[in-house]
């Protein structure tokens, strides 16, 4: 059985599986119900200073008749006292010394309410901090969360104080409510940051009730924007921590966030550079015991693949992700119909037909029967049919022999600038 | 006015409809799993061309409204067909998720959007502009109710003639109502009504109002009668008062209150049609102890559906094939005891390329039975037809070509009075889209005719 312990930034845990700082992270009875399940670490509910919080806080979003595609919170940080949850932290790290506790803080952006927070939290053994830049609701009209963690400087200075105060390591997580999370990444980095965890909650409105017209969810009739997680924001989180992971100037540890649901997304977050994950809403909609499988299901997936530790998989396929302009021109597939897997749903038909290239065919063979073809020569191998296509192994994308040497864009303008003073024009 | 008691309670109780409608949830899951294929062969394979995808696609979104009016569009008689139709041969039969996981429950989909429907009493249509132009329908049963629904969207004034006492036809009167409820059956009356549709009830056409009548006062007239009652089987003992008409068996459970006079009796159906599965479940929810179906021809030559086949074997109905009745048998008080049987063998295909059964000699056998109910087919209302003058053979209304015209241009001809001698269907459904044609047609005629005089 393959290794499945992480050490990130220092700190170790005897699986990447950690509880993302949220409600399921809320206290020591919880937390030790994480543990006993098979959770590797958790990073405790925000500390600050206690807030109240309002009834109705979460919504779900929905699709095809599944819950939870995402999920929405206007919950903020912990509303129990500091030393209660110190208490119930030090009797947690007591019982379970081989898991890792991250306190995650948020306080407002002054030096001496960082120094002072993490002077208390250190002595109840921690294993390290997570500086919340990010929660977008509620606490950010207070100057906190992200509305200290869209401004690199704040990032900066706020990573700076708590590390003049801290004896663990301490990982910036980063707001996505921003252009471009790597300008905050790197000055969590500059303000000495061991590691950086991403991503916070986007802002987000759940719904609305078209019935009711208030909106989901509602306090008393009125709403307010919340943070939105589940597996919709996969891809997003997951481009965040990819575009961190591949910027030379970005070289501390990623702890990957958002929509995480099952060993797969692990490993995909993994391959992308974190160097482990955390996780809500899947605990959120199922309980602490799903872990079991994700541990269950990512220790199959390396003994299957020969890898003998997780560490080994972090970062594999960084080198992969680049941008556009460093695509090959002349890389070309083409969707190939296995007719005898083929259902004849004719929905890869209509998809091109209407919204793509218009190169399947419906046919009739000479007994009669119904038959999808791919004009090869008019496809352009944008996949769409076989995403469409409801049938496992209907539809191959082929790759085909090119005649032409790999050319990138960024190498066509290259060689064209080259040339030299002659004008050419672009758009014919 | 009835005696009730307990044990008739309990016996009405098993007409209530045994299939529960799925729930919301179900319907949510169910209607989010079918493909929304393109050019979908449940359409083709579906006799009035319900536009399925999209009617389970307006399920997933919410708009049941909008679902039950694209059933009901194309068949006026969906929320029936719901339930009777032999889905897996058609619809559900076709989808082409049988060649991956499993169909689509086509069926019951329609069914939670017209009981929707129904539930909410909502009013799907309303009737066209009246064009001056009228039209006589004999018989309200799913043919006749589906021209007039066409007939009255198109603006025409439409006046039904039906013989019961209430409309519906077969809907009302012989489908077991543990299958469908008569409530259903009068919603879709109600639907055609509400377009200011005319139903003359109890007027029998040929006693209370002249064949010639009609074609004399109306621009035109659809003869949509279905068929009659059972045959006699030609067999000594069957005009013994407990030796049943399994149409009039049926109907009885529909219109009279439910009788306990065959609880723990044994019963004998003779046929193995839909018509004869009915009678014999009809017979073991009245309380009979043993019933038996007696079909002169074996399991693969039966014209029962297959559902319907398995729904009666779970009813605890026995079969027993390849076995004639000879002679029903009585004692003294003239009270049946028994039906004497000879075993048969198939030989050769006959005439209608069914292999024709013959009796093996000396192979008479008595089953003890305390009633008998005959559903051997049924007959034709022929001296009607005969009263419009128009050709027939043998009860089936000769058609001019693929049209729904019978030899007197003003007479149409749909349903089951169709049905037979290779010609029509006799599934419901069919005889809601031969209403519709039958509208269509018409409609050609006398509107180009409209155009001629102008």
């Amino acid at each position: 059985m393959a290794d499945l312990s992480i050490d990130l930034a220092g700190i170790k845990s005897p699986n990447p599986f950690w509880l993302a700082s949220a409600p399921p992270t809320n206290s020591g009875y919880q937390v030790q119900r994480a543990f006993e399940a098979g959770w590797g670490g958790a990073v405790w509910k925000t500390l600050g200073d206690p807030i109240l919080n309002v009834s109705s806080r979460f919504a779900s979003v929905g699709f095809n008749g599944q819950r939870v595609a995402g999920f929405n919170n206007i919950e903020l940080i912990t509303d129990r006292p500091l030393e209660v949850n110190l208490k119930e932290i030090y009797e947690t790290k007591k019982r379970f010394p081989n898991h890792a506790i991250i306190a995650s803080v948020m306080v407002e952006p002054h030096q001496d309410k960082w120094h002072e927070i993490i002077k208390r939290i250190e002595d109840v053994g921690v294993d390290g901090y997570e500086l919340n830049f990010g929660c977008p609701h509620g606490m950010a009209e207070r100057g906190m969360g992200a509305a200290s963690g869209q401004v690199p400087e704040l990032v900066e200075k706020q990573t700076y104080w708590a590390k003049e105060a801290a004896s663990k390591p301490v990982i910036v997580k980063l707001t996505p409510n921003i252009t471009d999370i790597t300008v905050t990444a790197e000055a969590a980095i500059r303000g000495g940051a061991d590691a950086i965890s991403m991503i916070n909650t986007i802002n987000s409105l759940a719904g609305v009730d078209i019935h009711s017209w208030n909106t989901i969810p509602h306090v008393g009739g009125k709403g307010a924007h919340g943070g939105y997680c589940g597996p919709a924001v996969k891809p997003i989180a997951l481009n965040m921590v990819a575009e961190c992971a591949r910027n030379p100037l970005i070289n501390v540890p990623i702890s990957g966030i958002g929509g995480i649901s099952n060993w797969k997304d692990t490993v995909e977050f993994l391959l992308m550079g974190s160097t482990g994950v955390q996780i809500c809403t899947a605990a959120m909609h199922h309980g602490f015991r799903i872990v079991e499988d994700m541990i269950d299901g990512l220790s199959n997936y390396l003994d299957e693949k020969g890898i003998s530790s997780v560490m080994d998989i972090v970062g594999k396929s960084v080198p992969r992700y680049s941008d556009w302009g460093n695509l090959d021109l002349n890389y070309k597939v083409v969707a190939r119909i296995n007719n005898d897997v083929c259902i004849n749903c004719n929905k890869c038909h209509i998809a091109c037909e209407d919204t793509s290239h218009q190169c399947i065919d419906m046919l009739k063979d000479p007994s009669g029967n119904s038959f999808l073809r791919v004009r090869e020569e008019d496809c352009v191998g944008c996949n769409l049919c076989s995403i469409v296509c409801p049938v496992d192994g209907a539809i191959d994308m082929i790759e085909l022999a090119s005649d032409l040497p790999p050319m990138t864009w960024n190498e066509r303008q290259a060689f064209l600038g080259n040339i030299g003073n002659e004008s050419v024009d672009f758009v014919k | 006015m009835s005696m009730t008691s307990p044990l008739k309670d309990g016996l009405a109780m098993n007409f209530q409809e045994v299939e529960r409608g799925l729930t919301p949830r179900e319907a949510l899951e169910e209607s989010n799993r079918c493909l929304y294929c393109y050019d979908a062969p449940c359409i083709q394979a579906c006799p009035t061309g319900i536009d399925i995808p999209s009617f389970i696609k307006k399920i997933a979104s919410g708009n049941f409204k909008g679902s039950a009016k694209t059933i009901m569009t194309a068949n006026p008689v969906g929320a029936s067909c719901a339930r009777v139709c032999p889905t897996e041969e058609l619809c559900e039969g076709a989808c082409v998720l049988n060649h991956s996981t499993k169909p689509i429950m086509i069926g019951n989909l329609q069914r939670y959007s017209t009981d929707w429907a129904i539930q909410n009493k909502q009013a799907l249509f309303k009737a066209g502009k009246k064009n001056g132009k009228k039209v006589a329908i004999v018989g309200s049963g799913p043919a006749g109710l589906s021209a007039a629904r066409e007939l009255a969207l198109l603006g025409y004034s439409v006046t039904i003639f039906e013989a019961e006492k209430n409309p519906g036809g077969l809907n009302t009167y012989g489908i077991v109502s543990f299958r469908l409820p008569q409530s259903i059956s009068y919603w879709e009356v109600d639907q055609v009504k509400s377009l200011d549709v005319e139903i003359k009830t109890n007027t029998r056409v040929g006693v209370d109002v002249s064949a010639t009548q009609l074609t004399t006062d109306y621009d035109a007239v659809i003869l949509a009668i279905g068929m009659s009652g059972v045959p006699k089987l030609g067999i000594e003992g069957e005009d013994l008062a407990e030796v049943y008409d399994a149409i009039d068996f049926v109907k009885a459970t529909k219109t009279e209150a439910i009788t306990d006079k065959f609880v723990g009796k044994k019963m004998a159906v003779i046929g193995a049609g839909n018509t004869a599965i009915d009678a014999a479940t009809c017979s073991v929810r009245l309380g009979a102890e043993q019933v038996g179906i007696i079909y002169r021809r074996t399991q693969k030559e039966m014209t029962a559906y297959d559902f319907e086949y398995e729904f009666a074997k779970q009813e605890g109905v026995g079969f027993h094939w390849l076995t004639n009745p000879s002679r029903i048998i009585s004692d003294s008080n003239g009270q049946v005891t028994g039906i004497e049987c000879v075993k048969m063998v198939l030989s050769e295909a006959g005439g209608d390329g069914r292999r024709r059964p013959v009796p093996i000699s000396g192979s008479e056998f008595v089953i003890p039975v305390d009633g008998v109910i005959r559903a051997i087919g049924q007959s034709r209302y022929v001296g009607l037809i005969e009263q419009f003058g128009i050709e027939h053979d043998g009860g089936v209304v000769t058609l001019d070509g693929d049209s729904y015209k019978t030899s007197n241009e003003k007479v149409f001809a749909c349903g089951d009075v169709i049905f037979g001698k290779g010609q029509g269907e006799a599934m419901v459904v069919s005889a809601a889209q031969q209403g519709k044609k039958t509208a269509y047609e018409i409609d050609r005629i006398l509107m180009s005719e409209a155009v001629d005089i102008a």
